[in-house]
């Protein structure tokens, strides 16, 4: 179980990092972010001490502290679940505000995600054992498709299927005309209809990079020694494919998850700015335009510690599909 | 040694199809009697490993059988046409007849797959009818019976040493009482005692099951112990095609003497291939 | 000299080999194409580049040329007629916007605005790159695991909302400064593959060699090492400019781009507040996406092709047909041979 507990310990220190780098921006850079909070939050109401002092906690500190001293306490506001205020929503809580935002993106960019995964893995294997077939030939088109911003491939989405054809609705994340947000069919019904083009933007541009990966490892896989004998073993052609070579052509796509779910989620917060989606993408597109830096800094930790949870959590997938990593150290 | 023939190959030609084709196996003809063993050297490159895999039609492009055929006589009394083979024929065919021992087991194992499922799915494949707990059980009587043990089955290939994983191979091979088997220098990554060992044991096995064998590696003086017939092959043809004894006593040709010169003796004097007591003890044994 | 340029050769295909992990020929591929066949140089030069690198190199240098001419021929991008918005014209190629700006002389503009980026961006990453991950790996011991570990570290970090926060917090940015951003962002994917590829060039015969007789450091890098990391290099800033002017084009729509500068992604931004989606306007916001997007293309196809030199088990064509051909006369030939 050391290759278990060296992933744990690289996401503690991950954690750390961005618990720090969180600390460190808004007090490095130029700008001085609390005085412009306050000025803004004394025009929506009376500034409290406290409140006074949990926005220095996050954004930096007046009171001279020394920068140590002001980092524990930042680290035990954290810990505690105090991300201030937002100015935006006033007098919301950032934590409130963040935990409406998150299931959204979560279900939206996860689904999404997997989609283009599967999809994308699915042609890769194929298209790799096949080897100059049709659908090989196409596999450099399809990597185009990465080339494509995600959010222009959003707008062009938006344009043919919702204002030219209007299959699909032109913003937000559910029928706002019905009921709020509850677990019933109808609501349940059109966030699926309201997150299908979202989705779709993300699977359109992300399964081709999937599919160009699992592709070549086929083709490096189909060349190894175990192949033959399994074809020697006069096994079926399906089961070779699938039990062989996708079997180990695909342990380097999912190590690779990292790199790409990074590219994933910066792609989405665009994509979720131009279909309006209530997720953490636009809502810190929202934060970013007001300044409302305690929303912002809420935001930015919490989409990092989702990617890092879900890396853990592919990491560990790793450990149960490759029999190899529990016995390196 | 029996006079019936297991295998007649005539004419073999492969060709590989690249940019300035490279003839890689030229007019090879050749007898395998039923229980025999027939040793196949010669040089890397010399086109060996190619004729055993157009044998079992393995090869892939840009390796293509270009002319000759290989005629499988199955104990049932059945010729079998190989090249004439339909795809679903061919896959019924392969290690229920022939099966294969790699070169260098280290990769001839899917390194992510424990060994059971890789031996069961020879049975689920080939015996669809067996019970899984029938599957596993004959698997696991496989391993004790090459020495390796059945605890070994959920293994993986990275848990096993080389010696083991080699006779893995060799267990996986023996799976359907096939009538012939192909060994791909089987011996060659392994140290010289356990290349002993995994020698016995193939003998051993090949009075047991009576299977024929045909062994291929670049090592002449091991062939000179435990084949019957050895075929020496230089740039895709075979130059010299005898039993043990001739080849040793009276090579016809000149490539055939500088292979067996090529391997240091252990005993000085006596020449190429004695290595010790248990060789030749082996040796008239496989000759027998 | 001859002895050093054999050196060269093989150990690009070792790199290939590391990398994936195992030798370029399978196990039955035993004798590998060879293509000498004599042409004239320029000739050999022409034909032997792929289709890719052709396709990938000439969309390149056409958008690089329109980027660098585009604005001299083309009239201010940014002067107001009274004429509105107006689709596609003989005038006005690709139409104007509300406030009457050609937009065709805008694209140009935006070209050239985001290849600059692209270009700085991809330098600075590459530099970045290979301080944390060419150095690092090189010197080894302390240096190497902590330089790894924070790489991994950025990796993992969601590299755009980190650009938008520190972006929000620099209200006027120069384009350099955005490109500055963009680079320390991006760089962390690329130091990890040029790591792991080093750590296998460091363990070569040659190098270990050049270090026994007491070569300088920095001359082992500077003449062993990077010469052979020239594939992976190229193939990572390939990577390095898609990155960037896709970044870039993000961070413009989102209204957070650099202050003054004319981009594609600024274009894109306009048109979002110019309402071009909504009223119809197409020849506003799909030319500049379209660029990137055929760019982006352009540039993959540089990238296939780098790879496909690194690896050439990856090319999609099977058998072409001279070659099948010559197989069909070579058959001919044994069978004659064979009856007579």
């Amino acid at each position: 179980m050391n290759y278990l507990a060296r992933k744990i310990s690289f996401y503690v220190v991950a954690l750390w990092a961005a618990l720090t780098l969180n600390f460190l921006i808004p007090r490095l850079l130029p700008g001085n972010p609390v005085e412009i909070l306050i000025q803004k939050l004394a025009a929506r109401g009376p500034i409290t001490p406290e409140l006074r002092n949990s926005v220095e906690l996050l954004l930096g500190d007046t009171s001279n502290d020394p920068i140590f001293v002001q980092y524990v306490n930042y680290l035990k506001g954290i810990f505690a679940g105090d991300f201030g205020v937002s100015i935006t929503y006033y007098p919301q809580p950032v934590v409130e505000i963040i935990a409406q935002a998150l299931p959204w993106t979560i279900v939206m960019i996860g689904i999404g995600t997997i989609i283009a995964f599967v999809v994308g893995i699915t042609l890769g294997m194929l298209a790799g054992w096949k080897r100059g077939s049709w659908l090989d030939n196409l596999v450099p088109v399809t990597t185009m498709f990465q080339a494509v911003p995600y959010f222009w491939l959003a707008l062009i989405l938006l344009y043919v299927s919702a204002v030219q054809f209007k299959i699909f609705p032109v913003s937000g994340g559910y029928s706002y005309t019905g009921a709020g947000p509850s677990w019933d069919w109808d609501f349940i019904s059109s966030a699926i209809y309201y997150g299908t083009l979202p989705a779709l933007t993300i699977v359109i541009s992300s399964f081709g990079g999937w599919l160009l990966g699992m592709r070549n490892m086929m083709v490096s896989t189909l060349s190894e020694d175990y192949i033959v004998t399994a074809e020697a073993k006069g096994l079926r052609p399906t089961r070779i494919m699938m039990a062989y070579a996708a079997r180990n052509a695909i342990l380097p796509s999912v190590a690779g998850f990292a790199i790409s779910l990074g590219f994933v989620v910066s792609g989405s917060i665009v994509t979720e700015q131009v279909f309006s989606y209530p997720g953490v993408g636009s809502t810190l597109l929202q934060a970013v335009n007001n300044n409302d830096y305690s929303l912002m800094q809420g935001l930015f930790l919490v989409i990092t510690l989702t990617v890092l949870g879900a890396n853990l959590i592919v990491d560990l997938l790793y450990t149960v599909i490759d029999p190899r990593t529990r016995a390196r150290s | 040694m029996t006079t019936d023939s297991l295998l007649s190959v005539k004419n073999y030609n492969i060709v590989y199809q690249v940019e300035t084709p490279v003839h890689a196996v030229r007019n090879v003809s050749f007898e395998l009697g039923r229980g025999e063993i027939l040793g196949l050297a010669g040089e890397s490159g010399c086109g060996k490993t190619t004729l055993a895999y157009g044998i079992n039609r393995l090869l892939r492009p840009p390796a293509e059988i270009t002319d000759g055929s290989a005629i499988f006589h199955d104990e049932s009394g059945v010729d079998v046409d190989i090249n004439g083979l339909t795809v679903a024929e061919l896959r019924r065919y392969r290690w229920d007849k022939v099966s294969m021992v790699f070169q260098g087991a280290m990769n001839a194992l899917n390194p992510v797959i424990n060994i059971q499922k890789q031996m069961t799915d020879i049975f689920s494949t080939h015996r669809p009818e067996m019970s899984k707990s029938d599957r596993i059980d004959e698997c696991a009587d496989l391993l004790d019976l090459i020495g390796v043990g059945r605890d070994r089955l959920r293994s993986f290939s990275h848990e096993l040493s080389g010696g083991m994983r080699q006779r893995v191979m060799i267990a996986m091979a023996l799976a359907l009482k096939p009538q012939l088997m192909i060994m791909d220098e089987p011996t060659t990554a392994l140290d010289v005692l356990v290349q002993r060992d995994i020698l016995q044991e193939i003998s051993e096995l090949r009075h047991k099951f009576g299977f024929s064998v045909i062994f291929i590696t670049h090592d002449l003086p091991l062939l000179l112990e435990i084949s019957d017939r050895i075929a020496i092959m230089l740039q895709g043809e075979i130059v010299e095609y005898n039993t043990p004894e001739q080849i040793y006593r009276n090579a016809g040709h000149e490539y055939t003497d500088k292979l067996l010169h090529s391997f240091p003796s252990l005993t000085g004097e006596r020449g190429g291939f004695v290595r010790s007591g248990e060789a030749s003890a082996l040796t008239r044994e496989a000759t027998r | 000299m001859e002895v050093n340029e054999n050196t060269m050769n093989s150990s690009a295909d070792s790199v290939a080999q590391r990398e994936t992990g195992r030798p370029l020929t399978g196990t039955l591929a035993v004798i590998r194409p060879r293509f000498e066949r004599r042409r004239p140089r320029w000739q050999r030069i022409v034909f032997g580049l792929s289709p890719k690198l052709a396709i990938g190199l000439g969309i390149i240098i056409a958008i690089t040329l329109f980027g660098l001419l585009g604005p001299m021929l083309l009239g201010n991008p940014l002067s107001i007629r009274d004429i509105g918005r107006t689709p596609p014209s003989g005038e006005f190629w690709l139409g104007t916007t509300q406030t009457g700006q050609d937009i065709f002389a805008q694209l140009a503009h935006a070209t050239r605005g985001s290849l600059f980026i692209g270009v700085v961006v991809g330098v600075l990453a590459m530099l970045l790159s290979v301080i944390f991950g060419v150095i690092g790996s090189y010197v080894g011991g302390w240096l190497d695991e902590s330089f790894s570990l924070f790489t991994n570290v950025m990796l993992v970090i969601p590299a755009l909302p980190l650009i938008i926060v520190i972006s929000s917090y620099v209200a006027d940015k120069s384009i350099l400064m955005l490109a500055v951003i963009l680079a320390i962002t991006s760089w962390a994917a690329s130091a990890r593959v040029l790591r792991s590829v080093t750590l296998s060039l460091r363990s070569r015969d040659y190098v270990a060699a050049a270090r026994v007789t007491g070569e300088r450091q920095w001359r082992i890098i500077g003449v062993e090492i990077l010469p052979n990391l020239v594939p992976v290099l190229a193939s990572q800033f390939v990577l390095a400019v898609i990155f960037a002017i896709l970044g870039e084009a993000g961070l413009s729509y989102l209204g957070l781009g650099a202050s003054g500068a004319l981009t594609w992604g600024t274009m894109l931004f306009q048109a979002q507040n110019g309402f071009a989606l909504t009223l119809g306007s197409w020849w506003w916001f799909v030319p500049p996406g379209l660029m990137i997007a055929v760019l982006g293309g352009a540039l993959s196809l540089v990238n296939f092709a780098i790879d496909e030199i690194i690896d050439p088990r990856l090319r999609t064509a099977s058998l072409d047909k001279n070659k099948k051909r010559a197989a069909r006369r070579l058959r001919a030939s044994i069978k004659a041979g064979a009856t007579t």
